[in-house]
């Protein structure tokens, strides 16, 4: 097996034990990307006949930087020092935080030529662990969509298990490179699902901590009361190492909380014996309008991820936990309409800052004043999908709507976090340590099916914006193939901070799995690049 | 701007949420956007039809900030940025470390 292809915490261990050189580390994933990530996303660029061949997850790809901090920590173990627990393993940080010296795009026109002076805390801390960030990777313009297409730099990342097909969104760079073998680990962001849903469709691991767990510090703002950066691998001991390295107060981010943050790694194979795990039938359907445009219908979710999903419930049962089913989460259908409007109005708040005079794009065209330098500036550097979120958060916080929308929606948002309260209330009627549910409610579409619909695009989250809204921990684990075989993701939900209980059930359901037939299929990108 | 109560958003708000927001828009950017904007206003409307009291409190955030996991208030003290230089680097027009921008449309008070 290529050193590209193993698992992080092996790989970190014997780089610590100096067995292997954190630079071999970093070569393979420099050749991994020579070979599946085809030539690199420029603004505009026009598509060309090979391009869905190929991941292009990376927008900067930095081999000296990366050479050298690997160097640095080989030297590190060669002086008899400890580089951490992370030693050596790639890290690809999605493009919405700021990494010092390197451009950090938000996938935009607007902050194409924008070089961050400092780096975002999540990415100090990996790097503090021992980590190698060796480049910056593609996202939806802003982290705005479920597909990874309304990024400025095109083409837009491809599926590696079927590179016609989208890799989900807005974290499709990171998602893809970690399938794909081009890195081990990704720094990346979720505001309604933007790590677990493009983890669940590219079949890794994604996790989306607890609000005010990970500090947002130097991550380039959406809708700050939504969003989480988080980690994604290829398993969930990776994504347990990484979550420790980056979880904590941080005095930069003052809504980082002050709660202790638990060893994930310690009770990770301690199993799910007693173990409440609930099932809910409104993760089972989504309301939504059809694909193709018409009325908001309730239909039920791909039966294919339906059927994955139960019979995870039954494996698990048989591990030792108590499936409990029927769990009511009623106001699960209304996290999507009060999501359009809370993360538009703080997008339009958060946006308001990109004006062509202290940082990003400046019109090249004359102006007559002030206002005329904004709108030139702001109507050049924003994509489509930028705009139409800007002017809806616009509307619905305009003075006479307010009380009918964003106050409504934000009252919805206390009906959802009581309803997991309720089903995690450990001297409730329901006392469950997690949630099992889906994380799609589809497996991955074809690029080009759905981008254009903003309406049927946002629906994508449909399971996986509640646990935003509610600020409680999720992630994406892979629980099968379809029949077409494509990756489905099982999402594990939990009561505030009870991430190590969710990668622990996370991590059982890999030991239960292993032996899958599923599990011995590789990405179709990989198909060419040998063993 | 007239409340268009539960109909489509006119061309005449459109007009107005485009100027406070700020960007010009090509013909084309503008039709797809209005009808965007009233498609998603199908699904918002789902939350009009929710009978939802004023007693029912709002959540701003979804994890509860309680004195355990609160982080303590800082002092306010100044701490100077090294970074000055880098950031005016970063700016597209500057001179003498001031940000240069076009006239600024303003009145005269009296």
């Amino acid at each position: 097996m290529s050193l590209a292809d193993r698992p992080g915490h092996e790989v970190a261990a014997e780089v610590r034990r100096g067995s292997l050189k954190a630079v071999e580390v970093v070569e393979a994933a420099f050749k991994r990307i020579e070979q599946v990530d085809g030539r690199r996303p420029a603004l505009g660029a026009e598509p060309q006949p090979d391009d869905q061949q190929f991941i292009h997850a990376f927008l900067l790809a930095d081999r000296q930087r990366a050479l050298a901090a690997a160097a640095a920590i080989d030297q590190k173990v060669a002086a008899g020092e400890d580089p951490g627990p992370l030693a050596g393993l790639p890290l690809a940080v999605k493009d919405i935080f700021c990494v010092r010296g390197t451009p950090s795009t938000a996938a935009s026109r607007i902050l194409a030529n924008f070089v961050a002076p400092y780096s975002a805390t999540p990415v100090e801390r990996l790097e503090a662990a021992g980590a190698v960030v060796i480049g910056k990777v593609n996202l939806d313009e802003f982290t705005f969509g479920s597909s990874n297409e309304s990024t400025a730099f095109l083409p837009p990342p491809g599926n590696p298990w079927r590179p016609t097909h989208v890799p989900g969104g807005s974290s499709g760079g990171s998602a893809a490179a970690v399938a794909a073998g081009e890195s081990a680990l990704s720094l990346a962001t979720d505001t309604a699902g933007s790590i677990r849903q493009p983890a669940a469709f590219c079949g890794v691991v994604g996790l989306k901590p607890t609000y005010g767990r990970v500090s947002r510090y130097g991550l380039i703002a959406f809708a700050s009361s939504l969003d989480c950066p988080g980690p994604a691998a290829r398993n969930v001991t990776d994504v347990a190492l990484a979550l420790q390295a980056m979880a904590g107060r941080d005095p930069r981010d003052a809504t980082t909380a002050a709660a202790p943050v638990p060893d994930y790694s310690e009770r990770l194979e301690a199993g799910v014996a007693g173990m409440r795990i609930g099932l809910s039938s409104d993760y089972f359907r989504i309301v939504a309008p059809p694909v193709g445009g018409g009325e908001i219908e309730t239909r039920p979710i791909d039966p294919d991820i339906e059927a994955t999903i139960r019979q995870a419930a039954e494996r698990l049962a048989q591990a030792g936990a108590v499936i409990v089913e029927d769990v009511p989460l009623s106001n699960t259908h209304l996290a999507i309409p009060a999501y359009f409007v809370i993360s538009r109005v703080e997008a339009a708040s958060n946006l308001h800052r990109y004006d062509g005079v202290k940082y990003g794009h400046r019109t090249a065209d004359p102006v007559a004043d002030l206002h005329q330098l904004y709108r030139k500036s702001r109507g050049e550097g924003f994509g489509t999908q930028v705009k139409l979120r800007i002017l809806m958060g616009m509307y619905v916080s305009a003075e006479q709507y307010e009380m009918a929308y964003y106050e409504k929606a934000l009252r919805v948002r206390t009906l959802i976090r009581r309803d997991f309260e309720e089903v995690f209330n450990p001297a409730g009627d329901y006392r469950l340590d997690a949630l099992l549910t889906p994380t799609t409610p589809t497996t991955a579409f074809p690029l080009g099916a759905v981008y254009g619909d903003s309406v049927v695009m946002q629906y994508a989250d449909a399971l996986t914006v509640p646990a935003n809204h509610a600020g409680i921990p999720g992630v994406s684990v892979p629980a099968g193939l379809s029949a077409d075989g494509l990756p489905i993701g099982l999402q594990l939900l939990g009561a505030d901070f009870s991430e190590a209980t969710l990668l622990r059930i996370g991590r059982t359901w890999e030991q239960i799995s292993a032996d899958d037939a599923w599990r011995s299929q590789r990405p179709m990108v990989l198909a060419e690049v040998g063993p | 701007m007239p409340n268009p109560a539960d109909g489509p958003i006119t061309a005449e708000v459109f007009a107005h949420l485009v100027r406070l927001a700020q960007f010009e828009l090509t013909e084309q950017e503008r039709d797809y956007l209005r009808s965007e904007l009233n498609g998603q206003l199908k699904a918002i409307r789902q939350l009009e039809a929710m009978e939802i009291g004023d007693e029912l409190p709002i959540t701003s955030h979804g994890v509860p900030y309680g004195p355990a996991i609160r982080p303590p208030i800082r002092q306010d003290e100044i701490t100077g940025s090294p970074l000055a230089d880098e950031i005016l680097e970063g700016a597209p027009q500057v001179q003498d470390r001031y940000l240069v921008v076009p006239d600024i449309p303003h009145e005269e008070l009296k």
